[in-house]
């Protein structure tokens, strides 16, 4: 079975397509019309505002698909950068309701002036491991991620938390696993190996 | 841990890659693919390519050429050189670039920027803004295009990019370019402390300390052409980058 790449309008689907044919993991392009039936896991990519992607989210016929497939069907969905962030209740940086599907917010990154770091958050990271996943590689030691974001999520639950990051004094939950659900805030698809060991245990180690 | 960014940046003539001095004097360092790959492998944090025939000869970007970087790219990947529309970057970014960089066309139609922003978020388009030293000796605006200095104050520009909702600059030094003699510190301070969005340095890298010294001045990334692909007293083509153990050794405590 394929793994299925939402196309809403909200993402660069280019780089998650390259890294897919790199790693040999065959995937699907689901567009509004696309049924989810042909694959077996999802990728919610995103970028840009949060109100701009729940905007796209909801007058797109994925809304009422995606909740079925994900709720109901438990299929396996990693959210990327702004698709993390999608899935919660909702942000500090818009006004309408997120995917509700994780216990978190999100809000804005805020490190203390006297840090002097520039917000958005952009360029590589380390991530800390919290939990085991069968998605993080636990054995390498330090791991990086690029990351992009002004806004990051906050989990209510800490057993859903997979990794923190830090940001000068700032520690943020860098990313969430919640049963079949997982978002990141970085890239993945622009993590070098790291994020090609992140795609390829999500390809070998979840099923519905 | 180093939170800045240290990015090659390869420029393309014809196809090959090439490297100027001054914005001038293109030499052939060889196949970009292929120098692509190498970058690939030395995990690189990002790479700018920057296609310096395109706008002069107002031809589009080689789609399937830059198609092909993308493909062998696990960094994020930026793109400038002959964009003039959301059509042309669209397609850009669904090749799999993440951020395209822009100038010739923001002084052509001043709406372009916002249109970009607007459609693909501030975090992909990166304006670019080349400056020059003036016979007075005062750094001035330069147009890559028309080859001359402009009026408009490079900071106002910038500043006009920046309110317009660009994620970044990428402030390019023509008198440092392929000079490997250091950065044009003092207008990297002044763009950093007058600009709210990341600032990207770019001309004149020869060593590490330059780059820790644009990084000291606020830089928040720096890229390097020469630095990364010369090496030794006769400048022999050679890609190198550092590993990053080094670099957090000589650049992690800023």
């Amino acid at each position: 079975m394929k793994i299925g790449i939402l196309d809403i309008g909200i993402g660069n689907i280019g780089s998650i397509k390259n890294m897919l044919s790199k790693i040999g993991v065959s995937y699907e392009i689901l567009r509004e019309t696309s049924s989810f039936t042909s694959v077996s896991k999802l990728i919610l990519p995103g970028v840009g505002s949060f109100d701009s992607g729940m905007k796209k989210l909801n007058n797109s016929c994925f809304f009422e698909k995606l909740n079925d497939v994900v709720l109901n069907q438990n299929m396996p969905i990693l959210g990327i950068c702004l698709g993390m962030q999608l899935m919660t209740r909702g942000s500090e940086e818009g006004d309408l309701e997120g995917l509700g599907w994780i216990d978190a917010d999100v809000v804005r990154l805020s490190p203390k002036k006297e840090e002097n770091l520039k917000v958005p958050h952009m360029g590589w990271n380390y991530v800390r491991n919290c939990k085991v996943s069968g998605i993080i590689d636990t054995s390498l030691e330090k791991q990086k991620f690029y990351f992009v974001h002004s806004y990051h999520v906050v989990c209510d639950d800490y057993n859903d938390v997979l990794l923190e990051t830090n940001y000068g004094s700032v520690v943020f939950h860098s990313a969430f696993i919640h049963n079949n659900i997982i978002g990141c805030q970085f890239h993945p698809e622009k993590s070098h190996r790291f994020g090609m060991n992140l795609f390829k245990a999500f390809a070998a180690n979840f099923e519905s | 841990l180093i939170y800045k960014r240290i990015i090659p940046s390869l420029l393309l003539s014809n196809g090959g890659l090439v490297k100027t001095t001054n914005f001038k004097n293109p030499k052939y360092v060889g196949d970009p693919i292929n120098a692509i790959r190498i970058f690939n492998e030395k995990e690189v944090d990002e790479l700018l390519v920057l296609d310096i025939d395109a706008s002069r000869k107002k031809k589009p970007p080689n789609y399937s050429l830059i198609e092909e970087f993308a493909s062998e790219c696990f960094m994020p990947l930026a793109y400038g050189g002959g964009i003039s529309s959301c059509e042309q970057a669209s397609k850009l970014f669904q090749i799999g670039v993440e951020k395209i960089v822009i100038q010739t066309a923001i002084f052509k139609n001043s709406n372009l920027l916002k249109e970009l922003v607007c459609e693909f978020g501030s975090q992909s388009i990166v304006a670019s803004v080349d400056i020059i030293t003036n016979f007075w000796g005062n750094t001035v605006l330069y147009s890559y295009v028309k080859k001359n200095k402009l009026k408009m104050p490079w900071l106002q520009f910038a500043e006009k990019s920046v309110k317009a909702g660009v994620g970044e600059i990428l402030l390019n030094s023509v008198d440092k370019d392929g000079t490997m003699q250091g950065m044009d510190l003092n207008s990297i301070k002044t763009a950093c402390s007058n600009l709210e969005v990341p600032i990207v340095a770019v001309g004149g890298v020869g060593s590490l300390s330059d780059i820790k010294e644009a990084f000291k001045v606020g830089a928040s990334a720096v890229s390097a052409g020469s630095f990364f692909v010369f090496n030794g007293p006769h400048k022999a083509v050679l890609i190198t980058y550092p590993e990053y153990e080094k670099l957090e050794e000589e650049l992690g405590k800023i």
